[in-house]
């Protein structure tokens, strides 16, 4: 039997603008992922954590406010700390050229700028998850 | 490059309302809206329009500290805008200071930070607030900004009675759209009712709430949707301030609207067109308003941000552009041009100063301003304005059968709404149903350089340091003393706006206001509505 991916659409800092992870959220789903989304206002912890409890292969994170900076290397680390380094990780928003490339650098899969297809999107989880071993064989 | 797939199948507004191939005077509405200046307003609030008075040139702006943002103020009204509006970061608008640990990596970033009635003092020097029009935009700290603009404003030497402006303090949509609340709804509406009253009172000329559709739209709305939902939160703060105890013609004629303008140049006049039309027979016929002041829908227009895209960005001048022109067409009393570099940043000066003469050009140039509701009688746009009329309608019946919008929004009935509606568009963008010139059609590989606006990075270490010296330098047994009476007040029914005020002087910061009030009312935490 084929295993779903499990992706965490993730909304971290203070910033209320939802659109756009609401809408990828629904775009994985209907490409027969699954999908949690956590809501607004999430700590690195609390998505971490939710990364962990929840299984899943792949973090979504959408980031407008310019936090970008402050708040991906803080998840990145804990991923790090707590052996999750295979969590495929995207960035997606207003994430200028020069960061984009320093946040691929901390270990980011990818990162969507404004105008990305929701196709893209999809194709590239599709293409880049991989499932371990272990579970596989359930 | 790629080139467009070719001719639409239907044909709709952006919106999705149906447009048939030709309008002729059978598709008038029965009755043909009165001159501009006439019950109920569709062509307009004033007989003559921009001949008058145009519109308020007003670019919403701020970033970094206040000090940063207080010498941007300087510059646009040395470059002819007539009117400021005060863009708050994140963490002013979430209610923390920029020492907090909430604010790492925000404070300054989307907007200036202010902590403190001494930020305030600092974001106006030398700019009179006596005779500028100021507007800000903040929601649920509103009272407290108000307060600070207030405080501020008496030093210069302006009495209350002098100050115009605008404060957002539309919590509603926030809940609908923004997502920038901090308390529960109940508790949110008595504080800008709170405002409201205090306003009424103390400074009569202030528009105390601006209800505002733009960021509905923006979190992907149908023009119908903006149109519906902000009305309907319009009746909300009505009927909350009249159970206050207001009659309805003391404060209505302060109460303002911001819309968005859109891509769709035809359907957004129809909107506000059609707004003016639904506000003037609710003001009249639903609460028997007298003063025809208050049937007069006065709003601010600003440009869609999320129409700008990142790719080629010299083309959001030309959205921008035909944007600025639907707004002001529809009759808008205040506008906001977009910058073409908005897509990746907060705007360069160059791309802010483009902007503001866009709107110039339109005012001095193209001669729009000559003639109010210049499409007025248009059969195509008559009948586009009739049927917007109708649907927004049946939305607010609706939201009247579910018991009005607080109910609706703990349903989570407007915000569903959207997020099928900003799927439905993005889904159209995706097959290239619907073309984005440069994004899904006509791409190519040139790489934009345009300047763009690098944040100062030291902007919440000066914040925090003057928080520092802020809290050693005070008073703070009359801040905790401030604080005290804030919370009881708050607890008790009382108006808290006079509470504020006195926290305000004492130099409480913005943060341990709001959590004085987080200890007597909560915080809200949404259900997600996918």
């Amino acid at each position: 039997m084929e295993r779903r991916i499990r992706v965490l659409v993730a909304k971290p800092g203070l910033d209320g603008h939802d659109r756009g992870a609401k809408v990828i959220a629904r775009a994985l789903r209907d490409a027969g992922m699954e999908v949690i989304y956590t809501g607004l206002r999430q700590t690195p912890e609390m998505i971490v954590n939710a990364a962990l409890q929840e299984d899943v292969q792949v973090i979504g994170l959408s980031i407008l406010s310019g936090a970008h900076n402050a708040i991906v290397p803080r998840i990145m680390n804990l991923l790090h700390e707590r052996d999750m380094s295979d969590v495929l990780v995207l960035v997606g928003g207003i994430i200028p050229d020069r960061d984009a490339a320093e946040l691929k650098q901390l270990g980011v899969s990818a990162v969507f700028q404004p105008g990305a297809s929701l196709e893209s999107i999809v194709s590239f989880i599709n293409e880049n998850v991989r499932f371990e071993e272990m579970q596989v064989s359930e | 490059m790629k080139t467009a797939a070719g001719i639409p199948k239907s044909f709709t507004t952006l919106s999705g309302l149906p447009i048939a191939p030709l309008y002729t005077p059978a598709d008038l509405p029965p009755d043909l809206p009165p001159p501009p200046g006439e019950f109920p307003y569709t062509r307009g609030i004033h007989p003559n329009m921009y001949r008058g008075r145009l519109w308020t040139m007003r670019q919403f702006s701020g970033f970094g500290t206040p000090e940063e943002t207080n010498e941007r103020y300087r510059y646009l009204l040395s470059q002819g805008q007539t009117g400021l509006s005060v863009a708050f970061d994140l963490p002013t608008l979430m209610g923390y200071d920029a020492d907090h640990p909430a604010s790492q990596g925000e404070a300054g970033k989307c907007g200036v930070s202010i902590c403190s009635l001494e930020d305030m003092e600092i974001l106006f020097r030398g700019i009179p607030l006596g005779r500028i029009t100021v507007s800000m935009t903040i929601n649920s700290p509103a009272p407290i900004l108000y307060a600070m603009y207030i405080a501020a404003a008496e030093q210069q030497g302006a009495s209350p009675a002098q100050l115009s402006g605008t404060l957002q303090n539309d919590i509603l949509k926030e809940y609908i759209a923004q997502k920038e609340f901090i308390y529960p709804p109940l508790p949110s509406m008595r504080l800008v009712t709170d405002v409201i009253e205090y306003s009424t009172r103390h400074t009569p000329r202030f528009h105390p709430v601006s209800i505002s559709g733009y960021h509905i739209r923006e979190a992907g709305s149908t023009a119908v949707q903006e149109l519906a939902f902000t009305l309907r939160d319009g009746v909300e703060y009505v009927e909350w301030a009249l159970k206050r105890g207001l009659a309805i013609d003391e404060f209505a004629p302060r109460l303002s609207f911001f819309f968005n303008a859109h891509n769709d140049f035809f359907e957004e006049i129809a909107k506000y067109r059609a707004a003016r039309t639904l506000w003037a027979r609710i003001m009249r016929g639903r609460f028997h308003a007298r003063d025809e002041r208050s049937w007069k829908l006065r709003f601010h227009a600003q440009t869609a941000g999320c129409s700008l895209t990142w790719q080629q960005p010299e083309n959001n001048i030309v959205r921008t552009t035909l944007q600025a022109l639907a707004a002001v067409i529809g009759g808008a009393q205040s506008l906001h041009t977009n910058s073409l570099d908005e897509a990746y940043a907060l705007p360069s000066e160059r791309a802010v100063t483009l902007a503001l003469r866009t709107q110039q050009i339109i005012a001095y140039e193209s001669g729009i301003a000559n003639e109010p509701d210049p499409f007025g009688g248009s059969y195509f746009l008559e009948n586009l304005t009739a049927q917007m009329e109708e649907a927004a309608q049946q939305y607010m019946d609706r939201i009247d059968e579910m018991g009005g919008m607080i109910a609706a929004i703990d349903r989570g009935f407007p915000q569903s709404e959207i997020a099928d509606a900003s799927y439905r568009y993005q889904h159209s963008i995706e097959t290239g149903e619907r073309i984005a010139a440069g994004v899904n059609a006509f791409q190519d590989d040139s790489n934009a350089q345009i300047e763009i606006l690098r944040m100062n990075e030291t902007s919440a270490n000066l914040q925090t340091e003057k928080l520092r010296r802020l809290r050693t330098r005070r008073d703070n047994g009359s801040v905790e003393t401030g604080l005290r009476a804030l919370r009881s007040g708050a607890s008790a029914q009382e108006n808290t706006m006079p509470y504020i005020l006195d926290a305000v002087r004492a130099y409480a910061t913005l943060g341990e206001i709001c959590d004085a009030l987080r200890d007597v009312f909560g915080i809200y935490q949404e259900r997600s509505v996918l």
